[in-house]
């Protein structure tokens, strides 16, 4: 349990860091060093366990079906990275109260750093890989935050996009290679991968899961070609820099190379790429460190360039080479975290970071130059400092490698080129800076910043000294016991001693040195030839080619999604085609076995004034009258067939409905224009004409097919239980308010929803209101003819009655309360037609939307007076009286709910005809009335 | 007799119904209070059925007291009544919203809010294919009333595509029906997974057809390509609280692909076994792109809300393309994830929109925030959340599906289009987050808290991804159990139709 405290407690430092950030800078910065300082703590407290054991696991069950433990595994590597992190941490933490100002929030840099200080602890302390990748990307949401922390700089933001981009896009690879792994191994667990290097070696997907894994390591560690992103994190707090960039961030990727060495290390693959890529990075980063005149631009690249020869000591594959990569992996870490520092020192007193500008301040701030001046010797590989030491081994190591056969010997040479480029800029540096001559116009005077910004760095140079002079004392215990740890136990031979006598090595060192002096004396030539090749900026490229896909995208997306009704609907058309074609071609018998009817003659004229009227309704689509006439046709042909096929209850609906839906096209219209615009090309008319006809075709096939076979379905049920069950002889009516009642709710409420909706639409309208026709001539001014308000006002109660008697023999006859509702409503619409819409407001005054309410109530509630007898919801009553006078009767439940269903049709018909009527009436131009 | 199963279809019926009348219908307050006490009510039902459903035994519910397949039985099994509680949950934050100011006024929105839970609720818990297309046509004409509150052109027309679109939809839907009923003789889920073994096999075709008419109709509720374009003008038009609850909306449809296409055309199905798979699969990666180009080209933040949320139709659809238990168990998972997340995404955006002054949630330089700090705490876990960054539920999801695809010929699919769209989004959203926080004008901040009611909804929808994450153990075991009893065919048919089955046996 121990274990998760470690990175539990910066977590609650950030905690602790935005609460306190009201106290003042100084005591905000104590109480959030207080609890890495207590991780620190309880890290060194575990060693004596560590050297006991080997490894120390925790484990609590997280997502079982996922692989994902909460899993905490400490070993020597992961004690390594943990002091590092933490050491390194605090320091920084103590820096940065004197480097930010006083604008600057303290408690939300505070919080950023500490968060990320857990993500990195999470990623050296898991003890599996799919926490181990949760973590990794909390470094890049946390570094994200980090680098942009002064959001009101562009550079600021797209560096951190820039950023959070590559190293993003990697850690999606990685996911991917660790899912990989995680399925060749059967776990994700730490040690069951780390035992399973062979099976993870001769697995047929090693190749894709190394690559991906190396897509994540290379992207993190800034190798070439991703190297880009770290030169434009630099638009961080120096703090910031000097943290993410010597000890941590890039250093997550070193971490898993070194992590998983073990189980992926040792094939060809893992030679070539992973030294390859070291080594063109180490070269690259070198090189580019000597170009540059910003000091943290030069301090980046020289970063990028000690990550690369790490990567390249991990890729030659020898045990030597990893203790090598181990052992420079914690003098890197300490060289420029002080030398970032001192950048920031520089950069905080001078007010640039422009070598060309400050010059000479060894006058200035001796004590601060002396600190640099040690630190970049050790960059440089200077005896008796740390650097030295890892370099050597690190030169000893490219002579010790076969892989290339007889072109090996390049690797030592290429290693001795870096090694010049690195001590040419480690001599700018030091030259540069503190030397040569005066500063140049800088905003301020330098001088030696406060006490305390200082002790980070002197801490950190001392320990380059201690390590370079007595190494063995100093640094071999952990050596030994983190690089144990990346080999899986057998440690090879190796001495730290600063003295191994003239070898070659040495002699390599040597060549680096006087050829970096005079690489740097002759800088001049080296600029100069720099500037034949374009200025390339990774960050604003990556803004340019950020901003055309932007546009690219836009500019497709516009054309796929430009706003067209027809092509959404040819689509879907378009796919129901391409799905149905392959299936009916299946079909292999189109006519079923079901015996045929005989052709009649009225069936075939009604058929045949189906097809007319189809068609006219398309052919004349453009003059919508004719169009909805013929529309109006068709629908009478089908309650025709309705009744053809003895379904009259379907055929009175049909009929009532094809009346209401009529007179509601008519009063659209209208509003609208007499004639529809001719806006389909005759290439569109012909690809229309196809599209319907294919479609046509094979809904026509289908019901076909389907006709023409014998039907075995639950409808035997209904015709038998109709009766008995439902207590109606209709079936049709029964199976609508008993059998399946729930769907006539729901339909019920579907129709009042619409109508609610259309009155809602309507309430806000304002209308175009035509005077005229398309032709000029005035509409009749007669608007409330005498001979139809009279027959209306006496057809009134016939039609009232009609309907009752319509719905009342609903359950045993055609009819019901669906119907008698339409009937009902026709009869109402037509007042309003004949009488107006202010006529009948006074006689007639009701809101419709409630009646629509209450007629589904109606419904609803009967289904629910169902519960009283514990039945379930809507089971269906009835009885047979006996009353003298009246004889024998039913009364059934299902009697309300079809009253339900009657007001709501009511309600929804008239609520939609009455508002849009309302509309023709009161908005209609009367100036003509006069004439 | 216990009716828990149909309260979530009564509760907003009779609510809705009773807010139309006097005395709710005449104030808003009272409305607005009515419909949160009920979406209270709805959450606690919710969790009792899932409770009740946890087990195993499939709850059914014969109405009108006729046994299926003759007549309608609601069904609550772990799938249906999860969905049902997911609903409850993402209603009660739409409606907090609402308590806020918003221009969605008029005495109609509440119930047309709670007809729209009807239809939702409807459409989960309905066994019945029929049914089914009673309450697509709820929620349908529901949504397209929701959709035009507030009027203007914009919404106008983003309704009008949107009605016809479906209105077409339910044509295909009909036809399918019909010729479903016309092979299988049933309307009865279960009951058509029965008959679909025993049909002849001459047949087999007409069947088939029916079946991909319905992929088509639940696809276009999906919003999958090439059946999605109405989504992005619909959303991004929508009332806030309107496009937060339409989170689901797509979900429906999913659901319905998941049902139909488990349970009628699964692994007992023989020859018709697995027949959306290659379609789903195959269609669902192009979704997947083509959300990903909206996303970049998205010039506003509902807009880049609307496109994530086809990524996550892709996502889901491929998962469910997969056909499989783990696959299923992965997609329902993911499926709670963004269903919850892109609601908050939403509520968000009109937040943010609201501080910004004219620039509203566009994505260009505006004038500061008030509270920019607590909303870009907010749009920190929200796009999190729905890129898929650990720790949140996203990457669990995001992982569990990737870990679902076994075959090669899966991964090599489906892992690089998910982890590049992945990418996509974690690119665009980091942008829009520059720009809406950091891009500043020298304007001074427009001081106008955010309303306390909807902010609490924003946190509420957006602590879902944290919750989510952290027991993520107990709730992947819930969504394992769902799927397996999902693709236990002969257990669903048995747990519906066990009252027939049993009188057919005596």
């Amino acid at each position: 349990m121990t274990l998760m405290w470690i990175p539990l407690l910066p977590l609650l430092g950030a905690v602790i860091a935005a609460l306190t950030a009201h106290w003042g800078r100084t005591r905000c910065a104590w109480a959030t060093a207080a609890l890495p300082a207590l991780a620190l703590a309880l890290i060194l407290s575990l060693i004596p366990q560590l050297s006991e054991t080997g490894s120390i696991k925790s484990t609590i069950s997280w997502i079982p079906a996922l692989g994902l433990n909460l899993s905490f595994r400490f070993d020597g590597l992961a004690l390594l990275f943990s002091v590092l992190i933490l050491g390194i941490g605090l320091l920084v933490i103590l820096y940065a109260r004197y480097y930010l100002s006083e604008k600057d929030s303290m408690g939300r840099f505070y919080a950023y750093l500490m968060l990320f200080m857990t993500a990195m602890l999470g990623i050296v302390l898991s003890g599996n890989l799919l926490q181990l990748w949760l973590f990794w990307e909390l470094t890049s949401i946390s570094s994200y935050l980090l680098i942009s922390f002064w959001w009101h700089k562009p550079e600021a933001r797209r560096g951190a996009r820039l950023a959070l981009t590559v190293t993003g896009a990697g850690g999606l690879a990685l996911l991917a290679g660790i899912l990989l792994l995680g399925r060749i191994a059967a776990s994700f667990d730490l040690d069951v991968i780390l035992q399973s290097g062979d099976l993870i070696r001769e697995h047929r997907w090693y190749p894709a899961a190394l690559l991906l894994i190396l897509a994540g390591v290379f992207t993190k560690s800034a190798q070439f070609p991703f190297h880009s992103w770290l030169p434009h994190a630099m638009a961080a707090p120096t703090p910031v820099s000097a943290y993410l960039h010597s000890a941590t961030m890039v250093k997550a990727g070193i971490f898993l190379l070194a992590r998983l060495y073990p189980a992926l290390a040792g094939t060809e693959l893992w030679f070539i790429v992973v030294s390859s890529t070291g080594l063109i990075t180490l070269l690259v980063g070198a090189y580019f460190a000597n170009l540059k005149h910003d000091l943290k631009g030069l301090l980046a690249y020289s970063t990028i360039s000690h990550l690369g020869l790490i990567t390249l000591l991990f890729g030659l594959g020898t045990k030597l080479a990893a203790v090598a990569a181990v052992f420079h992996i914690i003098n890197h870490a300490t060289f420029k975290a002080s030398l970032f520092m001192a950048a920031g020192i520089i950069d905080h007193e001078c007010g640039s970071r422009d070598m060309r500008r400050i010059n000479g301040l060894w006058k200035y701030m001796p004590y601060t130059a002396a600190l640099a001046m040690i630190a970049a010797s050790a960059m440089a590989g200077v005896p008796l400092l740390n650097g030295f030491l890892s370099k050597e081994m690190f030169f000893a190591e490219t002579l010790e490698q076969e892989f290339l056969g007889s072109l090996s010997w390049m690797i030592p040479v290429l290693a001795t080129l870096a090694g010049v480029f690195s001590v040419a800029y480690s001599v700018r540096f030091i030259h540069d800076v503190f030397f040569n001559g005066e500063p140049i116009n800088l905003p301020k005077t330098p001088h030696e910043p406060p006490r305390y910004m200082k002790v980070p760095v002197e801490i950190l140079v001392g320990l380059c000294l201690l390590v370079g002079i007595l190494p063995n004392i100093v640094v071999g215990p952990l050596l030994n016991i983190a690089s144990s740890a990346v080999l899986g136990g057998e440690l090879p031979d190796y001495s730290l001693a600063i003295w191994h006598g003239f070898n070659l090595p040495l002699l390599m060192s040597l060549v680096a040195m006087a050829g970096g002096l005079f690489v740097y004396f002759h800088r001049a030539h080296l600029f100069r030839f720099q500037k034949q090749f374009p200025e390339w900026n990774a960050s604003e490229s990556f803004e340019m080619a950020m901003r055309r896909v932007q546009d690219a995208a836009g500019k497709l997306l516009d054309w796929l999604e430009n706003g067209s009704l027809q092509r959404y609907l040819l689509l879907m058309l378009m796919l129901l085609i391409l799905m149905l074609w392959p299936a009916l071609t299946e079909l292999t018998h189109l006519t079923g076995k079901r015996a045929h009817l005989p052709v009649d003659i009225p069936s075939l004229v009604a058929g045949g004034l189906l097809v007319v009227a189809g068609l006219g309704t398309v052919i004349y689509n453009r003059q919508r009258l004719i169009a909805l006439l013929m529309l109006s046709v068709v629908g009478l042909v089908v309650s025709l067939a309705f009744a053809r096929f003895s379904a009259p209850d379907l055929a009175l609906t049909q009929l009532a409905v094809e009346v209401v839906t009529i007179i509601l096209l008519m009063l659209a219209l209208f509003f609208l224009p007499q004639k529809t615009p001719k806006e389909s090309s005759p290439r569109r008319i012909l690809r229309d004409i196809c599209i319907a006809g294919l479609i046509g075709g094979i809904i026509g096939t289908i019901c076909y097919a389907l006709m023409t076979r014998e039907l075995h379905s639950i409808s035997d049920f209904f015709l038998a239980n109709s009766k008995t069950g439902g207590g109606g002889t209709n079936v049709v009516n029964v199976i609508l308010v008993d059998f399946r009642g729930f769907d006539t709710l729901g339909e019920i409420t579907v129709l009042g929803i619409a109508a609610l909706g259309i009155y809602n639409l309507l309430a806000g309208l304002r209308l175009f209101m035509p005077s005229g026709d398309s032709e000029g001539r005035q509409w009749a001014l007669d608007r409330h003819p005498m001979i139809l308000a009279v027959i209306s006002q006496s057809l009134l109660p016939l039609a009232l009655l009609v309907s009752v008697f319509i719905f009342l023999r609903g359950h045993n006859l055609p009819g019901g309360g669906f119907i008698a509702g339409l009937v009902t409503a026709v009869a109402l619409i037509l007042q309003y037609m004949a009488h107006g819409v202010d006529w009948m407001k006074t006689r007639l005054d009701i809101a419709y939307h409630r009646m629509i309410a209450c007629g589904v109530l109606i419904s609803a509630l009967t289904g629910v007076a169902s519960w009283l007898f514990q039945r379930p919801f809507l089971t269906s009553w009835f009885d047979h009286f006996h009353w003298p006078l009246v004889g024998e009767f039913e009364l059934a439940s299902a009697m309300v709910f079809d009253l339900g269903v009657y007001i709501t049709v009511v309600g929804a018909t008239l609520l939609i005809l009455a508002n849009l009527g309302q509309m023709t009436t009161s908005e209609r131009p009367v100036t003509k009335e006069q004439d | 007799m216990d009716h828990l199963l149909i309260l979530p279809l009564i509760l907003p019926l009779l609510g809705g119904l009773l807010m139309l009348l006097p005395p709710l219908s005449k104030s808003r307050v009272r409305q607005r209070n009515f419909a949160l006490g009920l979406a209270s009510a709805m959450i606690l039902i919710s969790i009792l059925l899932v409770v009740e459903a946890r087990p195993g035994e499939i709850i059914v519910y014969h109405l009108g007291n006729w046994a299926p397949p003759f007549g309608i039985a609601l069904v609550g099994d772990r799938l249906s009544t999860l969905l049902v509680l997911l609903t409850s949950v993402l209603a009660f934050c739409s409606l907090l919203y609402t308590f806020g100011p918003s221009e969605e006024e008029g005495s109609f929105f509440q119930p047309l809010m709670q007809f729209q839970l009807l239809g939702i609720n409807g459409a989960f818990l309905t066994g019945d294919i029929f049914n089914l297309f009673v309450f697509f046509e709820v929620l349908l004409i529901a949504s397209y009333g929701l959709l035009m509150f507030g009027g203007g052109k914009r919404r106008t027309r983003a309704g009008l595509h949107y009605v016809i679109l479906n209105l077409a939809g339910s044509a295909v839907f009909l036809f399918a029906l019909g010729i479903l009923y016309g092979t299988l003789g049933t309307l009865n889920i279960a009951d058509m997974a029965r008959q679909v073994q025993l049909v002849d096999p001459a047949d087999l075709p007409l069947v088939k057809a029916g079946g991909l008419m319905l992929l088509i109709v639940f696809g276009l509720k999906a919003a999958i390509l090439p059946l999605q374009f109405w989504l992005p003008a619909a959303y991004s038009a929508a009332a806030p609280a309107v496009a937060a609850l339409f989170a689901i909306m797509t979900k429906v449809g999913i659901y319905a692909i998941l049902r139909v296409f488990t349970v009628v055309f699964g692994d007992s199905a023989g020859d018709l076994s697995g027949l959306a798979g290659p379609w789903l699969w195959w269609l669902s990666l192009l979704t997947l792109t083509i959300g990903g180009i909206g996303v970049l080209a998205a010039k506003d933040m509902r807009r880049l809300v609307a496109h994530l949320i086809i990524i996550s139709v892709g996502t889901l659809l491929a998962g469910i393309g997969l056909e499989r238990e783990a696959a299923t168990s992965a997609a329902l998972y993911y499926l709670i994830h963004t269903t919850l997340v892109s609601a908050g995404l939403f509520l968000l955006a009109d937040l943010i929109g609201r501080q910004r002054g004219k620039a509203g949630d566009r994505l260009i330089a505006a004038r500061p925030m008030h509270q920019g700090k607590w909303l870009s705490i907010l749009y920190l876990i929200g796009a999190l959340a729905v890129i898929g960054m650990p720790p949140l539920s996203g990457f669990v999801g995001k992982a569990l599906l990737m870990k679902s695809a076994l075959a090669v010929s899966e991964m090599q699919w489906f892992w690089p289009v998910l982890l590049i769209s992945s990418l996509v989004a974690l690119i665009k959203l980091s942008r829009a987050g520059s720009n809406l926080f950091w891009h500043i004008t020298g304007e001074k901040p427009v001081v106008t808290p955010v309303d306390r009611a909807q902010l609490t909804a924003v946190i509420l929808l957006l602590s879902t991804p944290v919750l989510m994450s952290l027991f993520g153990g107990p709730l992947t075991e819930l969504t394992d159990a769902t799927a397996q009893q999902l693709h236990d065919v002969p257990g669903q048919i048995g747990g519906v139709l066990r009252t027939s089955l049993a009188e057919g046996s005596n």
